[in-house]
């Protein structure tokens, strides 16, 4: 019997949400362990990174790779896993474009340090700060050094594949893993790299069984301010719901809940810059023409910044938020 | 010579209007820096905020957008469209810190070529007033400014 091919899957900096996806197939976690040999798994099993580095290189299939690169461990982890694996993806939002701990992309990292470690609310008394070696008596101890800005994956190794969602949504996970075993037992072939897989190439508002009209709005309210109707679009009724240029693939689950989408699927295909396609879509809807008016309705958005690119920062045109002054000064 | 700073301008021109007020500045010898580089649009609401963007994060220091004068469109009232966006996206480039400054909306018609040249030279002096920007040259975080794949790539319509 031949070898099974082998599967892994990293986290880097992400909250462990895309593992939970892909344990969140239910059954279709056994086909997983029937076709692969599991070799690397962190929140799955116990290995050690000196197993990963004792692999050959290119021995692992697929590699499943989730979160952002944050410090230089998961730099390490990623060039390495990319020397060792065949097909790596950037699976979810994290690694695919940077996602919520890709805001700190606002911020420089002496500000972040300072956020987690000195404010009002941190109870550090001795002002103690990690620093990334100490020497004990034992000898030298290393931590992780922190990065200037979070990045993507692909700002640091050559991806194959991305799957965007935050998490990806199960059913995608599940018809990626049928894909993958089909091509491993020669029934199907692999899309072409760079491909987005698991999900669609259309927008959000694509899926979306709201009713749509002629958009003209007079103000943006808040999703707990207004009892939505249930049957209309979001977005014509104010809400700010950025489905219009985000990718389609999760079924619209949020705005048919009665949420606004959020934009968790990242850019639709073709987007280049998603914040600018939806401050495109956004300044078209709005119903004023003079200066005055128009600002009165933008002041209902709050933090348009966050609002655009909430998760889709690091992998922004402009991704670092941080203006030439600080930037010189850090 | 002295050593003043040069600021890199983009300026984006809508066909029927702005356009032609560059062009008459031009053949009526007005004088105006040459720090600004004219994108020629058909219209200001063609202008993606995209295009603003990349501009930003290629080492341009201030962006100019320039249009018919309200209710002079040529395609009837794209130029408010143009007006709401610009207006949005000034708010957002706040977010990443940006002066408002650095973006400016400027209304020319056709025979406007005096106030175009006027425009551009009153904008070049404010830009010059706040700086570099430095968005396109790392500044001394690495890989910030948009990588090489990105600045090759079109930007779709």
């Amino acid at each position: 019997m031949t070898a099974k091919p082998k599967f892994a899957m990293y986290w880097a900096a992400s909250c462990g949400g895309c593992d939970i996806a892909v344990l969140n197939t239910h059954e279709k976690i056994l086909d997983v362990d029937a076709n692969f040999d599991v070799v690397f798994w962190p929140v799955a099993m116990d290995a050690k990174y000196k197993d990963v580095e004792a692999m050959e290189d290119g021995s692992i299939l697929l590699t499943l790779f989730n979160g952002g690169i944050r410090n230089d461990e998961n730099e390490h982890m990623a060039k390495l896993l990319r020397k060792k694996s065949k097909i790596l993806v950037a699976f979810g939002s994290c690694a695919s474009e940077g996602c919520i701990p890709g805001l700190a992309n606002f911020s420089d990292s002496r500000e972040i340090v300072q956020t987690a470690y000195n404010t009002i609310t941190t109870d550090n008394p001795n002002g103690i700060y990690p620093m990334t070696s100490y020497n004990m008596p034992e000898g030298e101890i290393h931590i992780p050094t922190i990065l200037p800005v979070l990045k993507t994956l692909d700002q640091v190794v050559d991806v194959d594949y991305y799957m965007p969602g935050c998490p990806p949504e199960s059913n995608q996970i599940a018809a990626v893993i049928d894909l993958v075993i089909q091509v491993v037992q020669g029934k199907a072939e692999l899309p072409p790299k760079g491909s987005v897989i698991g999900a669609g190439d259309s927008t959000v508002c694509d899926e979306c069984k709201r009713a749509r009209n002629v958009k003209k709005i007079k103000s943006f309210e808040r999703i707990w301010g207004i009892v939505p109707d249930p049957a209309l679009c979001l977005l014509e009724q104010g809400i700010p719901c950025n489905g219009p240029a985000t990718r389609s693939g999760c079924n619209a689950r949020c705005p048919i809940a009665g949420a606004q989408c959020i934009g968790c699927y990242g850019p639709a295909a073709g987007v280049s810059d998603y914040g600018a396609r939806l401050i495109s879509s956004f300044a078209s809807v709005l119903d004023a023409n003079e200066p005055e008016e128009i600002d009165r309705i933008l002041d209902g958005l709050v933090d348009p910044a966050g609002q655009f690119y909430r998760f889709n920062l690091a992998g922004s045109l402009l991704r670092a938020g941080v203006p030439a002054w600080k930037k010189e000064k850090a | 010579m002295t050593n003043q700073f040069e600021p890199t301008i983009i300026g984006f021109t809508c066909n029927w209007c702005s356009y032609r007020a560059a062009d008459l500045a031009g053949t009526a010898r007005i004088k105006y820096p040459p720090n600004v580089r004219l994108i020629r649009l058909m219209c200001s609401g063609r202008l993606d905020p995209t295009f603003v963007f990349k501009a930003l994060a290629s080492g341009a220091d201030g962006v100019m957008i320039t249009g018919c004068h309200p209710g002079e469109c040529h395609y009837i009232e794209q130029n408010y469209k143009a007006l709401r966006r610009i207006q949005l996206m000034r708010r957002t480039l706040q977010g990443f810190g940006l002066e408002p400054g650095r973006i400016r909306l400027v209304w020319a018609s056709a025979a406007e070529g005096n106030r175009f040249a006027s425009e551009v030279a009153a904008f070049v002096e404010e830009v010059r007033a706040l700086g570099p920007l430095h968005w396109g040259k790392n500044g001394n975080v690495p890989s910030i400014a948009a990588p090489a794949a990105i600045q090759k790539e079109e930007v779709p319509a």
